[in-house]
C-alpha cells in the first residue's frame, strides 16, 4: 500500500517535471518577441535588444529554464515583465475564481445527473426514461459556451434577472457573488450533467440487475427505496471515476466560460498572457493547470486503491 | 458509504479551498455619482513609459495624468497645466506659463521643475518607440517656479501636438518609483482600485485644481469579448460602451430608446499595405492596379457594415490638412487589368499576411476576391496580432500585402521613413514632411496636403477605410465625444442629464 502510493507520487512528480520541460520548450519556439510587443511598432532594434536583456530573454535557454523551475520549486513564480507584478499572488487570485466556477459547475452537474440518471435507469423501458436519455444526448451536443450565450440572452438581456457577467468576490458581497455565479455554473454544469447522466444511468442499470437488489425487491421494497438503500452506494463507484476524469474537461470548459462571462479566472489570465507574449506567466499557468489535472488523476488513482482491495497488492 | 461521502465532499472541498483565495473587486454602485464604462482592451499595467499600446493612455491620460496642453473634442490644442504659452519668432523657443496651485495626487506641488523632469525623462527613461517624439527637444529651462521654457533643436509643429499625447504627461520626481502599479498625476481622478481581468476604479481627487467632474467614481470595466460587452450594457451592468467593435450589433442599440448611439471618426486608418520595396509591388503600375481593383465602398459595406469613412489617403477628416481623396482611384477592374499587363504582370501570386483581427479578416476576404477578378491570386495568411504580425510583417518585412489598422494620430509621417514596413522611399515626401514640421501652421497645412496627395498618387498603400468611433451610452449620460481625436477616453466632460 505504502509502496504503491510512493510509486504513484514519484510518477506524479516526474510527470510534472516532464510537463514543465514541454511547456518551456513550447514557449521558446513560439513566434513573437515579448520585448517587441511591449515596446510597440516603432521601436528601434537597440531598444528591443536592451529590453530583451532587461527581461532576461538574452540568457541561454537552459539558464532561463533552471531559473524558472528553481523559483517554482520554492513557490516563487517570478515577476511578469508585462504586468510588473509577482506572478504567484495573481495566480492564486485567479485560481480562486476558476475553482469556484469548476466547483459550482460540478455541483450543478451532480444535481442534474444523480436524479435524472436514476430516473432514466428505473424507467428505461418507459417513455419518460427514454425522454431523459434523449435530453441528455441533446445536452451533450451543446457546447458550454453556446449554453452560456443562450442563458445570457434569456436571463440577463431579456429578463434582466441576473448579471450578464462579471465577478464579485464572496467576501465582498455574498449576494452579488452568488447572482454572478449562477449563469456560469449552470452553463458549465448543464453539459457535464448531461454527460454524467448517462454514466449514472448505466451504472444504476447494472446495479438493478444484481441479485441483492432483486432480493431487496422480493422482501417487498418499492423500486426507489430499494435503490436508495442498497443500490446507489454501489452505483456511485464508477461515477466517482468519471467525475475525476471530468474535472479536467471542466477546467478546459471553464476557460471558455470565463471568456463568455468575463470572469477574471485562470483561463482569461492565460489568454491575456498569450496575447501579450508574457511567456513567464503563460508557462506558470499552464504548469499549474497540468499539475492540477495530474493531481486529480493521482487522487482518483489513490481512491481506487482505497476502494478496491485487489489493487493494493499490485 | 465512504464512496458516496467522497463524491459529495469533492466539490464542497473545492469550494472551501477556493474561498481562501478570494480577492477584492469593484462593485458598481447603483448611485448617481458612479459611472461604469466598458472597454475591450485592458491595460497590462499602468506604465505607458515602458509599455506600448492604446489601453493605458485611454484610461489614464487627462483622467489621471495631465500635460501642459490637451486636445479638445474638435482636435484643437488647448491649455491644460499651462495657462498660456508663447512661441519665439524662429519657432524654436516655447515659454509656458504654468497654472498655480496644482498638486500631484501624492501632495507634491506641480512646478516648472516637474516640466523639466518629465520632458527629460522621456529621452532618458522611456523605452517605448514613441519616446522619439521628444528627440527634437534640445533643453528645458526652469525660468521661474511657474515658468518653463522649452528649447527645440529645430522648429517643429508636431512637437506641441505630441505634447497633448502621453509623451507630454507630467510626472512628479518622487512619484515615478512604481509607475506600473501606482500612477501619480495631477488629474481629476486617481486609481483607487484595480482588479486584473475585470476592472479599474477611478475615484475623484479631492484636491483637484480644476473643475470637478460630475462623477465621483468611474469604473472602467474590461470585456475581451465584444458580445459580452454589448450584453453588459443591455443588462444594465455598465452605462457606456467606449467603442463598439462589432458593427453588426449597432442596430440593436439604435432601435432601443434607452440608448444614444454616437458615430464619428477615429485616427485608425485600415490600410492594405503594399511592400513597396519588393517586386512586383515596387512597380507603381502594379500598386495602382491593385488600388483600382478593390471596390472599397463594397468592402466597407461587407466588412464593417458600411460604418466607417472612405478616405483615400493617410489623413482622417479631423486633421487640418484633410482633403477627400477617396475618389482618386475609382473601382475599375478593366483599367487595373490593363495596368498589370503593361507592367508585364498579367498574373500575380501575392501573400496577404494580415493581423488576425475581425476587421482585417473580413476586409481580406473582399480584397482577395476583388483582386482575383483582375487576375491576382491572393493567399490570405492571418497572423497572431500583435506578437507574430509585429515580428514577421512589421520588423522582418516579410510580406507582399498586409492589412492592419494604424491608430496613431498623424501617422502619415511614417511615409517619410524609408525603413518603415511600407518600404516606401520617396525623397520628395521626406522633404515636404520636414518643411511642414518647421513651417508656420498655415504652411504646415499646405505641405501636409501635398504629402497626402503624393502618397496617394504613388499608391504607396491602399487606404481601405477609416475606422468609425461608435459610442453607445444610456440616454442620461451626457458629454460624450463623437470623434476620437486624442489617445484618451476623456472622462472629465461627462455629465448626467436630469
Amino acid at each position: 500500500m505504502t509502496l504503491a502510493i510512493a510509486r504513484r507520487t514519484a510518477i506524479l512528480l516526474l510527470s510534472v517535471l516532464a510537463a514543465s520541460v514541454v511547456v518551456f520548450a513550447f514557449m521558446a519556439v513560439l513566434p513573437g518577441d515579448p520585448a517587441q510587443v511591449a515596446l510597440g511598432v516603432n521601436a528601434t532594434p537597440e531598444l528591443v535588444e536592451r529590453t530583451r536583456q532587461e527581461f532576461g530573454l538574452d540568457r541561454p535557454l537552459l539558464t532561463q529554464y533552471l531559473d524558472w523551475m528553481g523559483g517554482v520549486a520554492s513557490g516563487d513564480f517570478g515577476t511578469s515583465y508585462v504586468t510588473r507584478e509577482t506572478i504567484g499572488p495573481q495566480l492564486l487570485d485567479r485560481l480562486g475564481v476558476t475553482l469556484w466556477l469548476v466547483g459550482s459547475g460540478m455541483l450543478v452537474a451532480l444535481l442534474i445527473a444523480m436524479p435524472l440518471g436514476t430516473i432514466a435507469a428505473v424507467r428505461h423501458r418507459r417513455p419518460s426514461g427514454a425522454a431523459v436519455s434523449g435530453f441528455s444526448q441533446l445536452g451533450m451536443a451543446v457546447p458550454a459556451f453556446l449554453a452560456g450565450i443562450i442563458l445570457v440572452q434569456a436571463f440577463a438581456v431579456q429578463l434582466g434577472w441576473l448579471p450578464s457577467g462579471g465577478w464579485t468576490p464572496p467576501a465582498h458581497d455574498p449576494a452579488a457573488w452568488l447572482r454572478g455565479l449562477v449563469l456560469p455554473a449552470v452553463s458549465l454544469g448543464l453539459v457535464q450533467g448531461a454527460v454524467l447522466t448517462r454514466y449514472v444511468r448505466t451504472s444504476v442499470l447494472d446495479v438493478m440487475r444484481e441479485d441483492y437488489l432483486r432480493t431487496a425487491r422480493a422482501k417487498g421494497l418499492r423500486p426507489y427505496p430499494a435503490l436508495l438503500r442498497h443500490g446507489l452506494r454501489n452505483a456511485a463507484v464508477p461515477v466517482v471515476t468519471v467525475l475525476g476524469l471530468q474535472l479536467a474537461t471542466l477546467l478546459v470548459g471553464a476557460v471558455v466560460i470565463e471568456r463568455v462571462f468575463v470572469l477574471p479566472g485562470l483561463g482569461s489570465m492565460l489568454l491575456d498572457a498569450v496575447a501579450a507574449r508574457d511567456l513567464l506567466t503563460v508557462q506558470s499557468i499552464v504548469l499549474v493547470l497540468v499539475a492540477g489535472v495530474l493531481l486529480v488523476n493521482f487522487a482518483v488513482d489513490l481512491l481506487y486503491t482505497v476502494l478496491d482491495p485487489r489493487l493494493r497488492r499490485s | 458509504m465512504r464512496v458516496r461521502a467522497t463524491a459529495a465532499v469533492l466539490p464542497v472541498l473545492l469550494l472551501a479551498v477556493s474561498g481562501c483565495f478570494a480577492g477584492s473587486t469593484a462593485t458598481v454602485g447603483g448611485d448617481e455619482s458612479t459611472l461604469a464604462v466598458g472597454f475591450t482592451a485592458e491595460p497590462q499595467n499602468f506604465d505607458f513609459t515602458t509599455t506600448d499600446g492604446s489601453a493605458i493612455p485611454q484610461a489614464l491620460l487627462y483622467n489621471v495624468y495631465e500635460g501642459l496642453v490637451k486636445l479638445d473634442a474638435r482636435g484643437e490644442i488647448v491649455p491644460l497645466l499651462a495657462e498660456s504659452w508663447t512661441v519665439s519668432e524662429d519657432r524654436t523657443v516655447y515659454d509656458f506659463r504654468l497654472r498655480s496651485g496644482v498638486e500631484f495626487s501624492n501632495g507634491e506641488p506641480f512646478t516648472a521643475e516637474d516640466v523639466k523632469f518629465s520632458i527629460e525623462r522621456v529621452k532618458t527613461e522611456w523605452t517605448i518607440s514613441l519616446k522619439s517624439k521628444m528627440d527634437v527637444v534640445e533643453r528645458v529651462d526652469v525660468v521661474g517656479p511657474q515658468h518653463a521654457r522649452v528649447v527645440l533643436g529645430e522648429p517643429s509643429n508636431a512637437w506641441l501636438f505630441d505634447m497633448t499625447s502621453r509623451v507630454g504627461a507630467m510626472f512628479d520626481p518622487s512619484g515615478v518609483a512604481d509607475l506600473a502599479t501606482r500612477p501619480i498625476g495631477t488629474g481629476p481622478y486617481r486609481v483607487a482600485e484595480r482588479r486584473r481581468g475585470d476592472s479599474i476604479v477611478l475615484r475623484q481627487e479631492p484636491g483637484y485644481w480644476g473643475e470637478r467632474p460630475e462623477y465621483e467614481t468611474v469604473v472602467l470595466k474590461y470585456y475581451q469579448d465584444a458580445t459580452a460587452l454589448n450584453n453588459a450594457l443591455l443588462s444594465n451592468g455598465i452605462d457606456v460602451i467606449s467603442q463598439i467593435t462589432v458593427p453588426d450589433s449597432v442596430p440593436q442599440f439604435e432601435a432601443d430608446n434607452r440608448f444614444n448611439v454616437l458615430q464619428g471618426t477615429t485616427n485608425g486608418e485600415v490600410v492594405l499595405a503594399y511592400n513597396n520595396a519588393r517586386p512586383p509591388l515596387d512597380d507603381v503600375r502594379v500598386r495602382r492596379a491593385l488600388t483600382l481593383g478593390v471596390n472599397r465602398e463594397a468592402l466597407l459595406a461587407a466588412a464593417w457594415g458600411g460604418r466607417g469613412t472612405l478616405i483615400g489617403s493617410m489623413v482622417p477628416p479631423t486633421d487640418p490638412w484633410y482633403e477627400d481623396l477617396s475618389g482618386y482611384y475609382p473601382y475599375d477592374p478593366g483599367r487595373a487589368r490593363k495596368l498589370l499587363a503593361e507592367a508585364g504582370n498579367p498574373e500575380l501570386n501575392l501573400r496577404l499576411r494580415i493581423a488576425n483581427l475581425p476587421y482585417a479578416m473580413s476586409a481580406a476576404q473582399v480584397v482577395a476576391s476583388d483582386l482575383g477578378k483582375i487576375g491576382v491570386d491572393v493567399r490570405i495568411e492571418p497572423l497572431d496580432f500583435p506578437a507574430v504580425w509585429l515580428q514577421q510583417v512589421f520588423t522582418d518585412q516579410d510580406y507582399d500585402l498586409s492589412i492592419v489598422q494604424h491608430v496613431e494620430a498623424r501617422d502619415i509621417t511614417t511615409f517619410g521613413d524609408p525603413d518603415y514596413y511600407w518600404g516606401y522611399d520617396e525623397p520628395r515626401v521626406r522633404e515636404l514632411l520636414a518643411e511642414a514640421d518647421s513651417g508656420t501652421p498655415d504652411e504646415q497645412v499646405v505641405k501636409m496636403r501635398e504629402v497626402a496627395r503624393t502618397i496617394t498618387e504613388d499608391a504607396a498603400a491602399n487606404w481601405l477605410f477609416l475606422f468609425p468611433n461608435i459610442v453607445v451610452a444610456k440616454k442620461e449620460v451626457t458629454g460624450l465625444v463623437r470623434n476620437q481625436v486624442s489617445e484618451s477616453f476623456d472622462l472629465t466632460n461627462l455629465g448626467r442629464a436630469r
